[in-house]
């Protein structure tokens, strides 16, 4: 078994557009698919989700505000799983709800130092 | 409360307050002398009260007895009283009377003290859950040997070194420090509750004794509420937890002493009384920030005490459950969220979800497949409740399924 990140992207104007219902609906499936891939005792990270303001630091210490500045999708949160190989992770990510709201799941295994 | 009544309800309630106050006097090291004390103290009770009549203040007289009894072990050996560590023993000027000090507070101090002790991270958890049923609730050995449905051999040993892990850490019965509170409280929690447990759902056939370690653990439980130091939102909520299960006690088990389920119970058997108490805790349980496990499982308790089975009800129940799952995995809790899927949604989507569940050891696994089979695929359906039957090991178990096996039989 080896540890994976999933990476979650999504458009950030996606999000503050929504209505408090469909806040609750989307919430209820990210938790569905937490909660199923924790049923499977294979949840090692619960993760967090990040906000959407930020900074990045540059060389020659330029800083911009906002780490989506070059692109139209941003890292929403991330959470750990466990998994016997990167195919079988990469089958759990397909049950993430970003997918039907036009994001995306990058799937990394993870090496430990 | 007659007499043959009497003792052995005033051992459940005065032993683990004795033997608690004389382990803070003579120091934890000597809990098993504090012990020996504590239970001649009742021997002399049981041979007096029955030639002489009961006292009129039976508990005081509990409490000179075991005063006497003890300043008498004191004088009988010296030795004894030089190797003490306990702070009222030691404290006391040379020649003078040691004080036992048997108030109200100290009696509450020492008992909230013994928990903390006994539930010290360093004791196997084992340990912890024995001591709490011997010296906590007053079980004798044979109880906790029928409780784990083990023999006493093994529960002595398993005692004995329990009380010598006690001596080689050094615990010491005190309340833990500000900055550990958290934490030790933590650890009581975890053995209050796997106590509670150990009563509700152990597969021991005494079902009297099995519901008096329900009741202690919830007696013990409560104590934590009461005491300011103690009175956390876990601490309530793990109260309205086991107030919820233990509404159902009566229902849970027929005439016969099988088990019904909780689809099949019948509600007016579930304690109002108790379902009241619960929700009271779990109101005292919602303030601040903190979510821990009890919350959960309390809030799903909760939802457990409405009989209408709507699909909001185990939305709810599901909802709970996938949060307590993220926060610790356990096999029953997959279980369980299973079945709430299937109830909130649909079998089919719920059968999807069991596959993956990888628990195929587990005879419950089975069932619960068997359960979501039925209706769509009836064969398969008995398939599974036979692969349940062929690894369930309690009778009470074993009934069920093959119940189960016949009436699909019939239908088939």
């Amino acid at each position: 078994m080896n540890d994976f990140l999933f990476v979650f992207r999504n458009d950030p104007a996606v999000m503050p557009g929504m209505s408090p219902e469909a806040l609750q609906n989307s919430m209820q499936k990210w938790m569905d698919w937490i909660g199923g891939i924790a049923a499977q005792g294979k949840l090692v990270d619960r993760g967090n989700r990040l906000a959407n303001e930020g900074n990045v630091v540059r060389p020659s210490q330029v800083v911009t505000d906002g780490p989506y500045i070059e692109t139209k999708e941003s890292v929403g949160g991330f959470i750990m799983v466990r998994a016997g190989s990167l195919d079988e992770a990469t089958e759990m990510a397909k049950g993430c709800p970003i997918l039907f709201a036009g994001g995306n799941v990058e799937v990394r295994p993870i090496i430990r130092m | 409360m007659e007499n043959q009544e009497l003792i052995p309800h005033l051992f459940r309630t005065e032993y683990r307050k004795i033997t608690a106050v004389l382990s803070k006097t003579f120091g934890l090291e000597h809990i098993e002398i504090a012990q020996d004390i504590a239970s001649d103290t009742f021997l002399q009770a049981s041979e007096m009260w029955g030639i002489k009549g009961v006292p009129d203040n039976p508990v005081a007289w509990l409490y000179t007895v075991a005063r006497n009894k003890t300043l008498d072990y004191l004088r009988r050996d010296k030795l004894f009283k030089e190797k003490v560590t306990g702070q009222v023993v030691r404290s006391s000027p040379p020649g003078e009377e040691i004080d036992i000090d048997l108030s109200a507070r100290n009696i509450t101090d020492s008992q909230l003290q013994m928990m903390f002790a006994i539930c010290h991270p360093s004791l196997p958890v084992e340990s912890q859950i024995g001591l709490a049923l011997n010296v906590l609730c007053g079980f004798g050995i044979s109880e906790i040997a029928s409780a784990f449905l083990t023999s006493k051999e093994t529960i002595n040993k398993r005692l004995y070194r329990a009380r010598e892990k006690l001596r080689t850490e050094e615990v010491k019965m005190e309340f833990p420090a500000e900055s550990d509170i958290e934490s030790r409280l933590e650890a009581v929690l975890k053995t209050l509750y796997l106590l509670f447990n150990e009563g509700f759902y152990s597969a021991g056939k005494d079902i009297t004794l099995r519901k008096d370690v329900c009741i202690e653990a919830m007696w013990l439980t409560k104590m934590l509420t009461e005491n300011a130091g103690t009175d956390s939102p876990p601490v309530n909520a793990l109260l309205a937890l086991m107030c919820f299960h233990a509404s159902r006690f009566e229902a849970r088990t027929n005439p016969q002493g099988e088990t019904v389920l909780y689809q099949d119970q019948d509600e007016s058997l579930w304690d109002a009384t108790l379902i009241c108490r619960g929700e009271n805790y779990l109101n005292r349980a919602s303030v601040g920030q903190q979510l821990s496990r009890y919350h959960l499982e309390a809030a799903i308790g909760y939802w457990h005490t409405i009989k209408a089975d709507t699909p909001e009800k185990w939305e709810h129940i599901l909802q709970y459950y996938n949060q307590l799952l993220i926060l610790e995995y356990s096999p029953i809790a997959a279980l369980n969220r299973t079945y709430a899927l299937a109830k909130a949604r649909s079998k089919r989507e719920a059968i999807c979800e069991a596959e993956k569940l990888n628990l195929a050891g587990n005879h419950l696994y089975h069932s619960l497949l068997g359960e979501l089979y039925l209706g769509i695929d009836d064969r398969k359906a008995l398939e599974c409740f036979n692969a349940s039957l062929s690894l369930a090991k309690s009778r009470a178990d074993r009934l069920l399924l093959a119940e189960k096996i016949r009436r699909i039989g019939e239908t088939c």
